[in-house]
């Protein structure tokens, strides 16, 4: 009988297997407790990466001048709900730094932050803020300027899935915010984003997805992205892309919390909230504007005002009574969002 | 060989136990979660967290995609089997081992590269897509990328089985004077029947959970190009677990039920047909 090729894959992967259980079985031990050493985790989502990291560096150093306390910071990125469930299911973040009210409400719903968590903090728990902005193919050849150019009868908009993506139903608050507050009624607003969303070709699940659809496929003549990440989109395109600031658009507010179910039994609260704290620090505000999030503190901002034009921001609230209230006529389940692909073809 | 070892060989019941162990822990304690959490709605509010225009719509996609793909990998997946079993040419380990690289590839990987090259601008592309081939943000491109992740489960199921062939076999049937599609379709498929079955119900069970890759191909434009997993994403994004895990268990009874089907079929053919 000839040997099958299948038989030694199988004894690799078995090998493979048991090599990954041990490691696992390893894991916990490896934590490294006892020792004067705090650890904690930052739970976040997926553009605050390289923000946080360069604040860690600079409150690791602050913090063990001030106390003694040497910390150890872990950061957690991904999707911004699918991080508030990883939290909700058991992660144990100590703070979290999350793209939307929506996603850290939850996680007191959950009842792992203490209600009125939102006055914990100055500037209402914002550290910094955003908006939705428009990157435009080099030289702005489709003329995009103000919303209403979006829906011209030759543009193509990429801007991900309102239903899965934080930036999606930002960029829709937005699109309706500049119909309703500029004098519009509902009706014209639900005709305007019907419209607008007839201009979209591909609806991505995220946000890293439509840029990709948009800069890497070249696909599309605008990108309705976050303020941030639109910097580091057009900062890398090198000359390829141009960034379009709309007269009016949505003020972005990824809220920061210490998440109170977790640090208490962590002993990790001291820490966890001089952590929060010291991204309102001028130091850290810098930080802040480098990675093209608006500061709160206005003398930062005003320093970097050349980054960031004056512009309307309309709060959620202008639209709706809440963030959650806006989510769930907009783009929950049988929303206005829905409605619009209602008529199959 | 099970009948002959029991009793024979030692450790039958710590290998049971560790079987059923398993299975019990990786398998069914997480689906009867599933069932559990889906449970807590009401018969109506579950009808209507599946059973909308929408998701039926995405339904018939998933399951359609999903039975046109395992179906081109059956040709695609037996023919690269058979000419890996049958046939010595240069490269030929290589091509061998290319055929798992599906398993390993992060599937979201897999998603972007076919869509950057069927896109218009696509290497790919930009010469099918003037020939009416559109493989990015289609339909189309839904099935492209599930015969991409499905392909190795028909051909490592043929593959084992066609090498075990009994080569004397055939050549009895060629000396009896039967023609060479005669001695296919007499000789050869019936024994590989139960492989193809098997490869193609993996292949479809692994394309109906696909994401992925899916959600960087397809475009996920609502009635047109989403699939269900995509609605059960999108409920959690609301935090409706319940209503997310209702579509997964929509999802899981039509899987098997499918898969039994699958099965049941491929006994009756053996019966009939050997």
């Amino acid at each position: 009988m000839r040997g099958r090729p299948g038989q030694d894959q199988f004894t690799a992967i078995h090998r493979f297997l048991a090599v990954v259980v041990v490691t696992a079985a390893m894991m916990p031990g490896c934590k490294g407790d006892g020792d004067a050493s705090v650890a904690l985790l930052n739970v976040s989502y997926d553009p605050t990466r390289e923000l946080w990291r360069d604040v860690n560096e600079a409150f690791i150093a602050a913090y063990a001048t001030e106390s003694g306390v040497e910390l150890t910071i872990h950061q957690s990125h991904g999707g911004s709900s699918t991080q508030a469930r990883a939290v909700i299911d058991g992660l144990e973040a100590d703070v979290v730094t999350l793209a939307s009210f929506l996603d850290t409400d939850q996680i007191r719903k959950a009842g792992l932050i203490d209600d009125g968590w939102i006055d914990e903090l100055p500037d209402h728990s914002l550290p910094y803020t955003s908006t939705i902005v428009f990157v435009v193919r080099k030289g702005n050849p489709k003329q995009i300027h103000d919303w209403p150019d979006l829906v011209k009868p030759d543009v193509e908009i990429i801007t991900p899935n309102p239903k899965t993506s934080g930036n999606g139903y930002l960029a829709f608050f937005a699109a309706w915010g500049s119909v309703v507050l500029r004098g519009g009624s509902d009706d014209d607003a639900v005709g305007f984003v019907t419209e607008l969303y007839r201009h979209v070709p591909v609806l991505d699940s995220g946000a890293r997805g439509a840029t990709t659809t948009f800069v890497h496929k070249q696909i599309g003549d605008v990108h309705l992205a976050w303020e941030n990440e639109a910097h580091l989109e057009v900062r890398e395109a090198k000359g390829e892309l141009d960034l379009v600031y709309p007269p009016i658009s949505i003020l972005a507010e990824p809220y920061v919390a210490v998440v109170d179910g977790n640090v208490d039994g962590r002993k990790t609260r001291a820490a966890a909230q001089a952590y929060l704290e010291f991204v309102y620090t001028a130091q850290a505000q810098e930080l802040v504007a480098e990675h093209y999030y608006r500061p709160s503190d206005p003398d930062v901002a005003k320093k970097h005002e050349a980054t960031f034009p004056a512009m309307r921001r309309f709060a959620v609230t202008e639209i709706a009574a809440d963030l959650p209230a806006a989510h769930k006529r907009f783009v929950a389940e049988g929303g206005v969002f829905d409605s619009i692909y209602k008529p199959a073809e | 060989m099970a009948s002959v070892s029991r009793g024979v060989l030692p450790g039958l019941s710590l290998t049971l136990g560790l079987s059923v162990f398993y299975l019990g822990a990786l398998v069914l304690f997480p689906i009867a979660a599933c069932f559990f959490k889906a449970g807590t709605l009401s018969w109506d509010e579950f009808a209507a967290a599946v059973w909308t225009e929408r998701a039926r719509a995405a339904y018939a996609l998933t399951f359609g995609a999903s039975f046109i793909a395992a179906f081109v990998n059956l040709f695609i997946g037996g023919i690269i089997a058979w000419v890996l079993v049958r046939y010595t040419f240069p490269g030929r380990r290589l091509l061998d081992s290319l055929v798992d690289l599906p398993l390993a590839l992060p599937t979201a990987v897999a998603g972007l590269v076919y869509a950057s090259l069927y896109v218009k601008t696509g290497w790919l592309g930009r010469f099918l897509v003037p020939l009416g081939f559109e493989g990015a943000y289609t339909r189309s491109a839904v099935v492209l990328v599930l015969v991409f992740v499905g392909l190795p489960f028909v051909v490592r199921t043929v593959q084992p089985v066609l090498e075990n062939l009994d080569a004397e076999t055939e050549e009895a049937s060629a000396s009896l004077g039967g023609t060479r599609w005669q001695t296919f379709r007499h000789v050869i498929l019936p024994t590989l029947y139960p492989a193809l079955t098997t490869g193609f119900a993996l292949s479809f069970a692994r394309a109906i959970g696909e994401y992925g890759s899916v959600v960087f191909v397809s475009g996920n434009m609502p009635y047109k190009t989403e699939i269900a997993p995509i609605l059960i994403v999108a409920r959690l994004e609301e935090f409706a677990y319940a209503e997310a895990t209702a579509i997964a268990v929509v999802l899981l009874v039509a899987s098997l039920s499918m898969l039994v089907l699958i099965n049941l079929l491929e006994r009756r053919s053996r019966r009939h047909d050997v």
